[in-house]
């Protein structure tokens, strides 16, 4: 049976890192060139991994879904990259950013491994101005800073609203030049459908190619997950299209353990759902809230008339206004952290002071700050997103006050890794937002970009190492090997299996219904009651699935019908978990809010005697409940206390 | 809105293609042009059929994944955005929409609306990066970066790599996606240092790929859905000039790469 062994290094918080960089096993450079690394994603931390671990001299298959590896979704993050540069004298340190980033995570993630991240964030913003990443700037020409939820420094780095974008250019092209050394070598528009596992170790991938829909077998001596979130799983949230949890599903079904799989981000700035034709969420970005004030009126019936369009939202004079964070939390104001700022959004709409015609939005308003800075400040920092919301409402934000609701918009939950970022499949490492492991029950905004390019620049190039040393006599595995064989034909039987349903509704209609079901049960609030409700739906939208479904086309050619499909069904199995991680965990912390567990005035009431621990799923078969493992988590310098922002 | 639809329909690169013609109904204003055509493929699906490929991921105007001729233009009739930032109050109930490919020859079809790209990510991998590796590098704020010229390549990085720009120009011509990425570059310190050869091995690349060369006719600037000024393809052409002019001096620092 496989136990959990978070291999956490000894010693002090502070040098655990250092120590381990300096003990851990290196693979030098004539046995690198022998050894085949697989890595699948080429977002932030994909690209950036892909591309070291080339600059090392390993051979590296680098795989994306997308038509080019610039295009995966880490380029729609907008507002920023937090590191503990200090350059503000504002008093931030690696230690103030390790402790937020686990206060943030309201306690339920790892020490150890929060602390590495911080202590490598530095290097990030050196290493992204080296490659010509074009941050903001001060007259002086030094590096300009913004504030984010869940801090009280300025430590956020940033490109105008599209600071994603640039990171990842940065890195997409440091692995262009990787794959113009030869090597990386690119495979583009392909899925990842299987893990090869062999003698017990990940060995190789199964990949669909999606323009011919040929079946294709990879071999590695590692496999490196760097696939993103599972927030798609709702139907709507702010995710790309194509992203999907299927390598981690199919990883899962292998043997990776799935943790934490109901701590889900919902992100308290998006533009509000606007009908049923829609197909996706729009985020704006939290850096917003360095200089919009969010309100709801004080009286209802200023409410009706908003609705209504009888009155302007500028017609409502100040002291009708309720600036509830600022009336909640106004120690941390509109700053405070995603997770209340959704919660508090939903608590003024659900007390029916919404401000929209369905009555799901609250005002962002830059009428003071327009008015304290100019409108020129305002543009040069948002103009992009103020751009991207008058395309979508039709509404001049300049002018009228933006109307935001939260919206699913990151997973903290994933794969379980240790300390080395490997998952419970020797030889499968897990980096980026489909791990679990540095976020806890609530990301802090800022924070995914930092993330996903510590784990691929300068953690796993180390701790892959650490594995692959003890690799170097493996010979390459041809992929004629039985395990390959047998993982290609399992996976050909599965999709012919999905072409033969030919019910009558589409991917998308069954994919709408469940979506519902788990916003409904597994979204802002959750119950004892309600996830039972879920879960007890679940089968029946299965059957649907499988008997009602119809798949147009052929499964050997460009099929975008079949690959929503096979989506679609990991989706379903990992919603049922998720509504399975959340009923289990009777607390409320971070994203997870259980309704019967708050304080007296509505705070999340967190369990640390019960529930500090992470979740980790074991796959025990199709017709078999998952089992339930726990990795107790044990805080030596971060003590938990209650989370305040007040 | 009711609308009628004449749309490019072709299985693959090898067979031949047509306009198919499509009524939608009751489309809501509020909609994008790609939940239209989500809705039109839903149509299509219930009968039975092939549902319209196009490219699409974000959905937000940043990928850069979407494409499409709509009535002519890249990105369809509006200024600054993409096609997937276009919403159907943009047309007028009983419009006839013509929805078109990318036409360009390093562009070859996939299916349907969908083009192959892999061209523009080639001329990246000739040259379109800062030759540093991972690890060893100096503070941030080690070199201060004039705020203008930080500006500057910030417009010109703001590229999406979408296309638009070799699908808007008679010549499909490739300079404005280059000029943005040898301008960001050599706007900056760090790109400094390669920029001779940067811009030559760029330019080379793009010319055996097979795209044309500029004739001022700034269709790219206009139809760029990231509003990138032509002023970026004059300082490539100066970068280009400088670097064959000084071409010992190039080879002397050509190492890197």
């Amino acid at each position: 049976m496989t136990t959990l062994n978070s291999k956490i290094p000894q010693g002090n918080l502070a040098d655990k890192w250092t120590t381990y960089k300096s003990t851990c096993k290196l693979v030098n450079p004539s046995n690198k060139r022998k050894l085949d690394i697989i890595v699948v994603g080429t977002g932030l931390a994909g690209a950036s991994a892909a591309a070291s671990l080339g600059e090392l001299g390993y051979n590296v298959k680098a795989f994306c879904y997308q038509d080019s590896p610039r295009r995966a979704h880490s380029i729609a993050a907008q507002g920023g990259i937090n590191a503990a540069k200090n350059y503000q004298n504002d008093g931030d340190s690696v230690y103030r950013l390790f402790y937020d980033t686990i206060k943030g995570g309201d306690y339920r993630s790892r020490e150890a491994n929060v602390y590495r991240l911080a202590e490598v964030s530095n290097g990030i913003i050196d290493q992204c101005v080296a490659q010509g990443v074009p941050f903001a700037r001060d007259y002086g020409g030094l590096l300009d800073n913004r504030s984010f939820g869940g801090a009280q420094v300025s430590r956020t780095f940033y490109a105008r609203g599209q600071t994603g974008q640039q990171l990842l250019l940065g890195a997409y092209s440091t692995l262009s030049r990787q794959i113009n050394k030869g090597t990386v070598k690119l495979y583009n528009r392909r899925d990842m459908l299987d893990v090869v596992v062999v003698d017990g170790k990940a060995r190789g991938i199964i990949v669909r190619n999606l323009v011919t829909g040929e079946i294709e077998k990879h071999f590695g001596h590692a496999v490196v997950l760097a696939t993103g979130g599972y927030g798609n799983a709702y139907f709507l949230s702010t995710n790309a299209m194509g992203s999907n949890v299927t390598p981690l599903w199919r990883a899962y079904k292998k043997g990776a353990f799935f943790s934490n799989a109901c701590f889900t981000q919902i992100h308290p700035t998006c533009i509000p759902v606007h009908g049923d034709f829609q197909s996706k969420l729009t985020l704006m970005s939290e850096s917003l809230r360095n200089d919009g004030r969010i309100w709801v009126p004080k009286k209802l019936e200023d409410v009706a008339k908003l609705r209504k369009r009888d009155i302007k939202p500028s017609d409502i004079p100040e002291e009708d206004r309720d600036y509830y964070l600022e009336r909640r939390y106004p120690a941390f104001g509109n700053l405070v952290p995603r997770d209340v700022a959704s919660r508090a959004a939903k608590e003024r709409c659900d007390a029916g002071f919404g401000v929209s015609h369905s009555g799901l939005a609250v005002f962002l308003d830059f009428k003071e700050s327009i008015a304290r800075l100019g409108k020129n400040v305002i543009e040069e920092r948002y103009g992009n997103l103020f751009q991207m919301y008058e395309q979508i409402i039709n509404e001049n934000p300049y002018e009228t006050p933006m109307m935001i609701y939260p919206a699913v918009h990151y997973t903290m939950g994933g794969i379980w890794v240790d300390y080395d970022l490997m998952t419970t499949i020797p030889g499968l490492f897990a980096i980026g937002e489909c791990n679990f492991s540095d976020h806890g029950a609530n990301r802090l905004g800022a924070s995914a970009l930092m993330q996903g390019l510590a784990d691929g620049y300068f953690v796993l190039p180390y701790t892959i190492s650490n594995y692959l040393s003890s690799e170097i006599h493996t010979k390459r595995i041809p992929t004629d090997a039985p395990e390959f064989v047998q993982a290609e034909n399992d996976l050909k039987q599965q999709l012919a299996k999905l072409m033969n349903i030919k019910g009558k509704q589409s991917v998308d209609s069954i994919h709408k219904k469940f979506g519902k079901i788990m916003w409904e049960y597994c979204g802002m609030g959750r119950t004892e009651e309600g996830l039972k409700k879920g879960l007890s739906l679940v089968p029946d939208i299965k059957k649907e699935f499988w008997t009602d479904l119809f798949i147009p086309g052929e499964m050997n050619e460009f099929n975008p019908e079949l690959e929503k499909a096979s989506r679609l069904i990991d989706f379903i199995e990992l919603g049922e978990l998720m509504m399975r991680d959340a009923l289990q965990r009777r607390e409320s912390c971070g994203g997870h809010f259980r309704e019967e567990m708050q304080t007296e005035d509505g705070e999340a009431k967190r369990d640390d005697e019960n529930f500090a621990f992470v979740s980790a799923w074991e796959f025990k078969g199709a017709d078999n409940e998952p089992q339930l493992h726990k990795e107790q988590l044990n805080f030596e310098v971060a003590k938990p206390s209650q989370r305040s922002y007040k | 809105m009711d609308l009628t639809l004449k749309i490019w329909r072709q299985k693959n690169s090898s067979s031949k293609g047509k306009f198919e013609t499509y009524k939608v109904n009751d489309v809501s204003p509020d909609s994008s042009f790609f939940e239209m055509l989500d809705t039109l493929n839903q149509q299509i699906i219930e009968k039975g059929n092939d549902p319209v490929a196009f490219d699409h991921d974000c959905r937000e105007g940043i990928c850069g994944t979407c494409s499409l001729y709509i009535n002519g233009r890249p990105h369809g009739p509006k200024r600054g955005i993409t096609t997937c930032q276009l919403h159907m109050r943009s047309f007028k109930n009983g419009d006839t929409i013509v929805v078109e490919p990318w036409r360009a020859k390093p562009f070859p079809l996939v299916k349907d609306l969908i083009v192959d790209r892999s061209a523009l990510d080639l001329i990246i991998q000739a040259g379109g990066y800062v030759s540093v590796n991972t690890g060893g590098i100096p503070d941030a704020n080690a070199i201060p970066i004039p705020k203008m010229n930080a500006d500057l390549a910030m417009d010109a990085a703001s590229c999406i790599g979408c296309g638009a720009c070799v699908a808007s120009c008679a010549n499909a011509s490739a300079m404005l996606f280059v000029g943005a990425k040898v301008s960001q570059l050599a706007l900056l310190p760090q790109g400094k240092i390669e920029a001779a050869n940067r811009v030559q091995k760029m330019v080379a690349e793009m010319d055996r790929l097979g795209f044309g060369n500029c004739s001022n006719t700034y269709a790219c600037e206009a139809e760029c859905p990231k509003e990138i000024k032509v002023t970026n393809i004059a300082r490539m052409n100066r970068q280009f000039m400088k670097a064959k002019v000084c071409a010992e001096k190039h080879e002397a620092a050509s190492f890197g790469g």
